[in-house]
């Protein structure tokens, strides 16, 4: 588990980019973070949204235009990244291509100056996390790219860095090798104890591997909490539409007691939700259910009603597109093992109930 | 099947056949242009020198071939060492090798300072770099003349700086050489190393960065293996016109600094023997032959050996 201790602080860091002429581009605006020692911390966000250039800040190969980042209390904002305990994992390998598959582990640590003697124990025992023994001798173009991608882990895993820093590392594997790759890196963060700090446009990869997410867009951290926190609890639109498949329902608050409120739905029928930590102003809320947290039942029952406009069989579920009352579309997902799923067809109009406790109210 | 197989077979021979036709003009140009002219040259250097230059044909002679070397004395036929043919030699190797090492040091930089600036500027200095080509070397080289001489722009501004009260002597010797060699040759460094350096995945400079190496580590790990292929083509291709360099030599060097081109030239000209001006050309090639074919496999297995 993630110890309290801080590797990396990032305090109003800011990063404006000089284009040509006048133009400039805020990549990022005014970010603090603070990731813990121990944990695996996910950037995520659409391209664009600063994550790449937050990471590369932790490396070093850009400079802060404001504000300053911590490493274990040390300031290294403005250090060259060889001066930095701090390695990268690279979102295209960036493997030497005129070195062997054990010259490139090595490259760290010679450029450190280690005996030669320990240096080969290391690169040997580094192949051996990534299950790599046998190709210490091969040249980096004559491996697979799934291998290629266990090279780079363990040339940034060779020096013992503080902090390990991955851009995108899965992007370039197919479906079947980034899976098996996501349980490895978990693994090698489990075995190796070092804090990795993941970029990722991919929501379903920070979901299923990292301790902590970060949310970003536009420059700015929207929401930093566990995939579960992230996913059950988003804190706005952007969020909620980013991780996930996500319903979006229109309301007004009708009644508000004991942390919860009475909602009426535009598309029929109330909801009852709890109120937000940024609290809820009355007036027009938007509210969000995850398609897994409603079912359909009989025209007669149910929160509100839908009409059926498309099936799409998944093998473990079904996902059912509806169209609400008031226009707006609606996704339920029923499990196909479940047996007490409601049967439609196409132009059916079932009544939708949600799973009370659900709902969760965004900030506008 | 044996059909199948017919028209394959069929196939496959009107390939080859459309192959050897479409390079045939290549073909016949190589044989007329290049080798046709050098079996001339060989035959030349075999034969007797005629009385008013050209050769006696038919009179097959192995004089010229000694006389690359020796001396033979006009009174009792001893030979000797020829001692001005080595030195000149020696002089166009000497200085070629500094040219090659002059301009590696002036280009690299000049192709990595071209090859990090944005995509846009690059045609710029590359165009700038190509300038020169524009005017000829002849005139080149006496504007070097401007530049070297007793009363030219090196001597002036240092006698200016008062760091000297009498002009050095610059100008007909291998110094004059060397500078016009240089300058004349740089581009031709620049702009291989250039289109290597420009194909530079610089995501490796900064994986090298990353893992520690400074500034002098990348460079030496990274971007001069990287670069190697342009490295090892700029030097031949500085190298090679350098040895057989006839205008810079002559405007510049004189009588005094003369390298082989000089001396071929001399042997076609005034010397009036032409068998020896072949088999001098025929020893300069090889020499060149010999210095690639050491070049380029030294710098294959430094290429590949890498660390451990």
């Amino acid at each position: 588990m993630a110890s309290t201790a801080s590797a990396i602080d990032a305090r109003g860091v800011s990063k404006v980019f000089k284009g040509a002429g006048q133009d400039e581009v805020r990549a990022l605006d005014n970010v603090s973070v603070s990731i813990r020692e121990n944990e695996f911390f996910t950037l995520l966000g659409p391209s664009g949204c600063g994550k790449t250039t937050l990471l590369r800040l932790i490396a070093g190969f850009d400079f802060p235009t404001d504000g300053e980042i911590l490493l274990h209390g040390e300031n290294i904002a403005l250090l060259p990244p060889y001066k930095r305990p701090v390695n990268t994992v690279f979102q295209n390998y960036a493997l030497f291509p005129h070195m062997t598959v054990g010259q490139n582990i090595a490259f760290g640590l010679e450029m450190l100056g280690k005996p030669k003697a320990e240096t080969s124990q290391r690169v040997t025992e580094m192949l051996k996390l990534v299950r790599m023994e046998d190709l210490r001798d091969r040249r980096t173009s004559q491996i697979s790219g799934g291998q290629q991608q266990r090279v780079a882990l363990a040339r940034a895993l060779a020096p013992r860095p503080r902090v390990l820093l991955l851009d995108e590392p899965l992007s370039a594997l197919d479906y079947k090798l980034r899976k098996d790759m996501q349980i490895e890196l978990k693994r090698l963060q489990h075995d190796t104890g070092i804090t990795f700090i993941f970029v990722t446009h991919d929501q379903e990869e920070a979901l299923t591997m990292s301790d902590r997410i970060a949310v970003m867009s536009k420059g700015n951290i929207l929401q930093i909490g566990s995939p579960h926190d992230i996913y059950v609890r988003p804190i706005d639109h952007f969020v909620a539409n980013f991780i996930g498949e996500t319903n979006f329902l229109k309301g007004r608050v009708k009644t508000k007691k004991a942390g919860k409120v009475t909602l009426e739905m535009s598309a029929g029928g109330t909801l009852v939700a709890e109120i937000p930590e940024s609290g809820v102003s009355g007036g027009d809320v938007s509210v969000v259910v995850r398609p897994e947290n409603a079912v359909l039942v009989a025209p007669s029952k149910g929160d509100f009603r839908g009409t059926v406009e498309n099936i799409v069989y998944f093998g473990t579920d079904t996902h059912v597109h509806l169209r609400l009352d008031d226009g707006a579309p609606f996704i339920v997902r029923q499990q196909n093992a479940a047996g007490d799923s409601v049967e439609v067809k196409r132009g059916d109009k079932p009544g939708i109930s949600v799973a009370a406790g659900t709902p969760r109210i965004l900030k506008d | 099947m044996t059909d199948a197989a017919g028209i394959a077979e069929s196939a496959r021979r009107t390939d080859v056949r459309n192959r050897w036709w479409l390079t045939s003009p290549a073909l016949i140009i190589i044989f007329f242009a290049a080798i046709g002219p050098l079996f001339v040259v060989v035959l030349y250097s075999l034969m007797a020198k005629g009385d008013y230059g050209d050769v006696k044909f038919g009179q097959f002679s192995s004089e010229a071939w000694l006389n690359v070397l020796f001396d033979r004395d006009i009174f009792d036929d001893t030979l000797s060492l020829a001692s001005a043919h080595l030195e000149i030699f020696w002089r166009s190797v000497r200085l070629s090798l500094i040219t090659t090492l002059a301009t590696l040091f002036l280009g690299f930089p000049t192709a990595y300072f071209i090859s990090t600036r944005p995509e846009n500027r690059r045609d710029i200095w590359l165009f700038l770099i190509t300038i020169p080509f524009w005017t000829n070397i002849l005139i080149r080289t006496f504007a070097m003349q401007e530049v070297v001489r007793n009363e030219g722009i090196i001597n002036s501004l240092l006698i200016a700086l008062h760091i000297i009260d009498q002009p050095v002597q610059i100008m007909f010797t291998d110094w004059a050489v060397l500078f016009g060699m240089i300058y004349v040759y740089l581009p031709l460094m620049v702009l291989p190393i250039y289109a290597s350096m420009e194909k530079l995945d610089f995501r490796l400079v900064e994986a090298g960065y990353d893992l520690y190496a400074t500034r002098f580590g990348v460079l030496r790990r990274i971007i001069i293996p990287m670069v190697k292929p342009g490295i090892v083509a700029g030097s031949i291709l500085v190298f090679i016109p350098a040895l057989g360099a006839y205008v810079i030599p002559r405007v510049l060097g004189g009588g005094k600094s003369m390298m082989l081109g000089n001396l071929i030239e001399l042997q076609f000209g005034q010397g009036r023997n032409w068998p020896l001006g072949s088999a001098l050309s025929i020893t300069l090639m090889f020499i060149v032959t010999i210095a690639l074919l050491f070049y380029v496999r030294n710098a294959n297995a430094s290429g590949s050996g890498h660390g451990h």
